[in-house]
């Protein structure tokens, strides 16, 4: 991005006064502002960062706009400082967050093991880019393996959206600081490049959240109650497994009642395409083109990525049809899938890695060969 | 009777498991008694490190928190900046603070960060077995320097203390070591500074370096390693006030 375009931005923001005053407005926003401002909205005290293409409007639009608030913005030394100053700040119990991009999370996930061990709540946006390595600054979506795995070492998940607009990035951002405080844990928002950076008309207003327990583990002085201790270590025989398996139930809870997906004319479909994030806008106008043409053609879209919609795509696999995975990598979420469908019906699989994004003609061009019906 | 002596209540009435001889417990009462004689018990957040302090909670009545290697400066930065009104220290060895998380401590202290900190320096990794830290003396022999540190090979002891004080972030830098009664009392009146300084608001880190006896990997009687810190570490180590 360059920055004669973003200070324009800035100023046209300025110029219409505080988007959190003019709430409920329609306005134009990039996917990384508004993310942004949604934090602010869901009630983040301190945003911590480094900078990294392409996600550096947050840092940006934060280090204005949380001082404006009185809360706290601090550029960090790295991205390990910035995860690590994420956990100083939730173990206090305040709402914390970070973002980074692709390399930048690499870096972070020793501390959202510990916050994963520790039972603390975070909220860390990846905005990827292509990889492995320095990889390139394009949009990409090489990071699901690492998002939904856990990533850092050790038995442990992170709830993964995978907002697919500039819309659904503000949306998640309130119900990723919820389901954070509710579940003690790290809530990842796994978005790309091209969702950070482009502009979309969009909607920010503070809605109320879901009910949450009270942090009584947090530190805040042991003033009147015996002390608080948040850890990730436990030495003697069994503790650990003891925790392993807390943590086990805690999963287990999450996948049974916080799955979100979207599907689009599945019924009887012949082919039913699975995509997220922002592969799944191209899949939604390449499916639509085969509607028009007479092809039976539907789509999944995971919203949530961890939990996976297993369920769903399972159910949507009794049926025999073909399953066709498109992601912006050489093939990730397509695992998942494989495991929900279970040699029900075959899965396929289109991937454009390292920065490549697949067209709406390629994706097209795909559904209809795979639907070609032999000539009588 | 008279009591003349009594533990400070801060400081669990439990066994440690620190090694007889270790510097740890002693450190530990000075910062237990501080906080009690600063009255500040209520709203204290301690850090401890990875290393021999990683339990320092079951020893210390108050919060506390424990983290990833090296990363103390940076939760006390995440704590502090959301927590003015908390006192923030952090408990760190020297593999803790001058090796691996020798960018925190340097950054948090660049930045000013109003919080505390306790370095621990022993010249040794305890906690996996004796091996080489930054702060290993030349000739020592460890775990991984079987034929004693070389410069030429592993470079010289890092002074952290003296490379923090160039820093304007950095308000007071003193070392002190527990090598004997004078040198404890010493220790206790910079680590209450370090604290005082914080509850003041004074802009800025302050540190305190402790020269504490590790006589288990300096494979000497706890007497001996008392006699070592002076006639070996203060020599790379010198005592002293190196800032504020």
């Amino acid at each position: 991005m360059n920055p004669v375009a973003d200070s324009t931005r800035n100023r046209n923001m300025t110029e219409e006064g505080q988007v959190s005053k003019g709430a409920g407005k329609r306005i134009l926003m990039c996917g990384n502002e508004a993310l942004a401002e949604a934090a602010i909205l869901a009630g983040c005290d301190a945003y911590f960062g480094y900078p990294i293409t392409p996600q550096n409007e947050i840092p940006a639009y934060m280090s204005r706009r949380m001082p404006e608030e009185g809360r706290i913005f601090v550029q960090t030394e790295s991205e390990l400082a910035a995860i690590n100053m994420v956990f100083g700040a939730s173990a206090t119990g305040k709402r914390a967050m970070t973002s980074s991009s692709s390399p930048g999370i690499s870096l972070m996930q020793e501390g959202i093991s510990y916050l994963s061990g520790a039972e603390l709540p975070a909220v860390v946006v990846n905005i990827m880019r292509g990889g492995p390595g320095l990889g390139n600054i394009a949009p990409s979506q090489a990071d699901y393996f690492q998002a939904t795995r856990g990533g850092g070492h050790g038995d442990y998940r992170t709830i993964v959206l995978g907002p697919s607009g500039v819309q659904e990035m503000v949306d998640c951002i309130p119900l990723a600081f919820d389901l954070a405080d509710q579940y003690r844990m790290t809530v990842m928002v796994l978005a790309d490049g091209i969702l950070g950076q482009m502009m979309e008309p969009v909607v920010l207003e503070k809605k109320p959240g879901r009910e949450l327990p009270a942090k009584t583990w947090a530190l805040t002085g042991a003033k009147g109650r015996k002390q608080n201790i948040v850890r990730s270590l436990w030495l003697p025989e069994g503790v650990l497994e003891e925790l392993n398996n807390k943590l086990r139930d805690k999963y287990k809870q999450i996948a049974q009642n916080e799955v979100l997906c979207e599907q689009y004319e599945i019924e009887d479909a012949d082919i039913i395409l699975v995509a997220y994030g922002f592969s799944a806008r191209i899949v939604r106008s390449a499916v639509s083109r085969a509607r028009e043409e007479g092809i039976k053609a539907g789509w999944i879209r995971p919203i949530t990525l961890w939990p996976f919609p297993t369920e769903q795509v399972s159910k949507a696999a009794d049926e025999f049809r073909i399953f066709l995975v498109v992601e912006m990598s050489n093939g990730q979420m397509v695992e998942d899938v494989r495991l929900a469908v279970n040699g029900k019906s075959p899965v396929l699989f289109h991937g454009r890695p390292g920065g490549g994004i697949p067209t709406v003609d390629e994706i097209f061009d795909l559904i209809r060969q795979l639907t070609l019906k032999p000539k009588t | 009777m008279k009591t003349v002596f009594k533990r400070t209540p801060t400081l669990k009435d439990c066994k440690t498991h620190y090694c007889p001889g270790c510097g740890h417990g002693i450190a530990h009462r000075l910062v237990a008694e501080i906080i009690d004689e600063l009255d500040i018990r209520d709203r204290t957040i301690g850090i401890a490190p990875v290393g021999c302090a990683v339990l320092a909670y079951d020893y210390f009545d108050i919060d506390m928190v424990e983290v990833a290697h090296g990363r103390p400066p940076a939760v006390a930065t995440g704590m502090k900046r959301t927590n003015p009104d908390k006192i923030i220290f952090s408990y760190q060895g020297d593999g803790d603070l001058a090796s691996i998380g020798a960018a925190e401590i340097l950054h948090a202290g660049h930045r000013g960060e109003q919080i505390t900190v306790i370095f621990i320096n022993n010249a040794v990794y305890g906690m996996t077995g004796g091996q080489m830290a930054p702060t290993t003396m030349l000739e020592q022999v460890t775990a991984t320097t079987p034929k004693g540190r070389t410069a030429a090979e592993q470079g010289y002891p890092l002074q952290v203390s003296e490379l923090l004080a160039t820093l304007p972030g950095t308000i007071y830098i003193e070392r002190c070591a527990l090598n004997n009664v004078a040198g404890v009392r010493k220790t206790k009146k910079a680590i209450k500074h370090a604290f005082e300084l914080q509850l003041e608001g004074a802009e800025g880190m302050s540190l305190v370096e402790v020269l504490s006896p590790c006589p288990t990997y300096w494979r000497m009687s706890p007497a001996k390693a008392m006699e070592w810190i002076e006639s070996n570490m203060m020599k790379v180590f010198p005592l002293g006030r190196l800032k504020g």
